[in-house]
């Protein structure tokens, strides 16, 4: 996947992410040469098992690496044109990047609708136009408007989820960066949240990359998937592709890393 | 019981100075985690160059707004200085770089303000007053107000709008804080400001009391047991810290005192919070995560 020549971005790219490398402490190498595109409009998949790589990648392009001590020591990430190398995570957060983080990490102290509030408060807005933001994340996840005044640590995980969805939605981001949405929830809940994440695709045009080890409901809802072994790409292709490549599972049980042979190149 | 009353009450709003102290060290402990050593030496700052104003004849109000705008650009250059490089690094660094911050304050204060014991007049008669049959201090009661007036402005700041809802927001989870544009820097420069600015109203009423001097810097110490009674995680904890070790000292001098050869009040305070230790180690109001049952 490390090809040396820099690919040419093509006009529709949101996100074009280099062969980077990221290493955690100075010390431990986590994602070594990983190349990936998230096109305007996309929603992409990045699959991989435990610790291959996928949080760390996301991480690299929000900017949230600098936060766990560690730094992309190589390649680059180009959102809408533009290096992100050494741009504060508020200020992409400002440009359009959003990060909904493994684990969700709602603000458990403070409301459902303070934590909904806090992500606009990035834009600045006026009263009634955070009123109106409010009402349309309300209008995505009714079950958020009910708990409005509930203490967000006191919401269930699949509304913390959608909570912590919504907080980032309030950024009016063009790219969100969902990280394993379905961590520790019952399937008719992740089956709920993938299908809001795919009509907020069609409907808003928001773009998504989400992390996920549950590849077939991943793959069901995206265009694009990238297969993570190891901190490096081992597969590649439209979901349709990967859906139907024999050995995607295999790459769960760590054994045919290397030997793979890309269903076909994204870029 | 008259006495008991007056005992109990004086104790109690004297209390509420050791509260103006104690919140200044809960703001910053909230959100950044950092039990900042430098508070007592910031109040100290703050308080003599309210005085130093003051006796370049400026008025009181204007002495008051350029000490706030002194707090303000002193909580910019700590946070640039001190606490952006050291970002990520352990509790243990942070604890000792407010260590090394507050000798360096302290030194720049006596440098450039003098070392001498200033007088400090707020214009508060320092008369009893009579509520009743019970006798009161007029002081401790401007005090007592003050600290009310104080804890209501900051609850309405943290609930009510949205640097105050960021400020819980990064203090409940940084990373997540982050990752929806909060500009941590910029929190942190609100929040030393803010605590700075606890810490002047706290150093004007010591001042006020004891001398705008060096031992100034030395309240931080009573606010200590006071943060382990009530919690380091709460302004609540903070105020009920301060009436308990209030009340406490004053009624063990006054009862217990005699009988073990007086003297209680320098340490009093210290072996109850070891007590609270024991009981609730989190203090009164410590934060719990909450977790759903
Ligand atoms: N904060 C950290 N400090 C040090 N090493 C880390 C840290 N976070 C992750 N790593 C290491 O980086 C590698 C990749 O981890 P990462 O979290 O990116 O994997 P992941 O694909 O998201 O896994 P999971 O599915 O378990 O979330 C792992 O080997 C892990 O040990
Ligand atoms: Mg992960």
């Amino acid at each position: 996947m490390s090809s040396l020549a820099r690919p040419a971005v093509a006009p529709e790219a949101l996100l074009a992410v280099h062969d980077i490398e990221v290493i955690y402490d100075d010390a431990i190498l986590a994602v070594a040469g990983v190349s990936l595109n998230v096109n305007k409009g996309a929603i992409v998949a990045l699959l991989g098992a435990n610790g291959a790589g996928k949080s760390t990648t996301l991480k690299a392009i929000s900017g949230l690496v600098t936060a766990d001590r560690a730094r992309v020591s190589r390649g680059s990430i180009h959102f809408l044109g533009k290096d992100t190398a050494g741009v504060a995570p508020n200020q992409l957060a400002r440009q359009g990047i959003v990060h909904v983080l493994e684990g969700r990490h709602v603000f458990s102290q403070l409301t459902v609708e303070e934590n909904l509030r806090s992500g606009g408060f990035l834009r600045r807005l006026g009263r009634r136009e955070l009123e109106r933001d409010l009402e349309r994340i309300y209008a995505w996840f009714p079950r958020l408007k009910t708990k409005r005044k509930t203490q967000a640590g006191l919401t269930s995980g699949g509304e913390q989820q959608m909570l912590a969805i919504g907080r980032a939605l309030m950024t009016r981001p063009t790219l969100v960066l969902l990280d394993e949405p379905s961590m520790g929830l019952a399937p008719i809940i992740v089956e709920e949240i993938f299908e809001i994440v795919a009509d907020l695709n069609r409907r808003e045009s928001v773009s998504f990359l989400v992390a996920e080890q549950n590849i077939n409901v991943a793959l069901r809802h995206a265009h694009q998937g990238y297969v993570l072994d190891t901190g490096r790409i081992v597969l590649s292709g439209t979901a349709q592709e990967l859906l139907q490549h024999g050995g995607l599972h295999e790459y769960y049980l760590g054994g045919k890393a290397g030997e793979a042979v890309p269903a076909t190149r994204a870029e | 019981m008259i006495f008991f009353l007056e005992t109990l009450i004086g104790g109690l709003l004297a209390g509420t100075m050791y509260s103006l102290v104690a919140i200044g060290f809960v703001l910053i402990f909230k959100a950044s985690g950092v039990f900042n050593f430098a508070q007592g030496a910031m109040l100290l700052f703050s308080a003599l160059t309210f005085v130093s104003l003051q006796e370049h004849g400026i008025p009181f109000l204007q002495s008051l707004l350029l000490t706030v705008v002194v707090i303000v650009i002193g909580a910019v250059a700590i946070e640039r200085a001190v606490l952006r490089p050291l970002m990520n690094r352990s509790q243990i660094t942070l604890f000792m770089a407010t260590l090394g911050l507050s000798f360096i304050l302290e030194g720049l204060a006596q440098g450039l303000m003098g070392a001498e014991v200033r007088a400090l007049d707020l214009g508060i008669e320092d008369t009893p007053l009579m509520l009743g049959e019970v006798m009161v201090s007029q002081f401790d009661l401007v005090a007592a107000s003050t600290a009310a007036v104080l804890v209501t402005v900051l609850a309405l700041l943290f609930n009510k709008t949205h640097i105050g809802i960021s400020l819980r927001a990064v203090a409940d989870d940084t990373r997540a804080a982050l990752s929806i544009g909060i500009n941590l820097n910029r929190i942190w420069q609100i929040v030393w400001a803010v605590a700075g600015c606890a810490g002047l109203v706290a150093g004007l009423l010591w001042g006020a009391r004891q001398g705008v001097q060096f031992s100034l810097s030395l309240v931080v110490l009573k606010a200590l047991p006071v943060l382990i009674i009530g919690g380091f995680t709460s302004i609540g904890g903070a105020i009920v810290g301060g009436l308990i070790v209030g009340a406490a000292e004053n009624l063990a001098e006054v009862y217990v005192g005699p009988s073990i050869g007086g003297g209680i009040t320098p340490w009093f305070a210290y072996f109850l919070a070891l007590v609270f230790l024991h009981v609730r180690p989190a203090g009164l109001f410590g934060e719990r995560a909450i977790e759903r049952v």
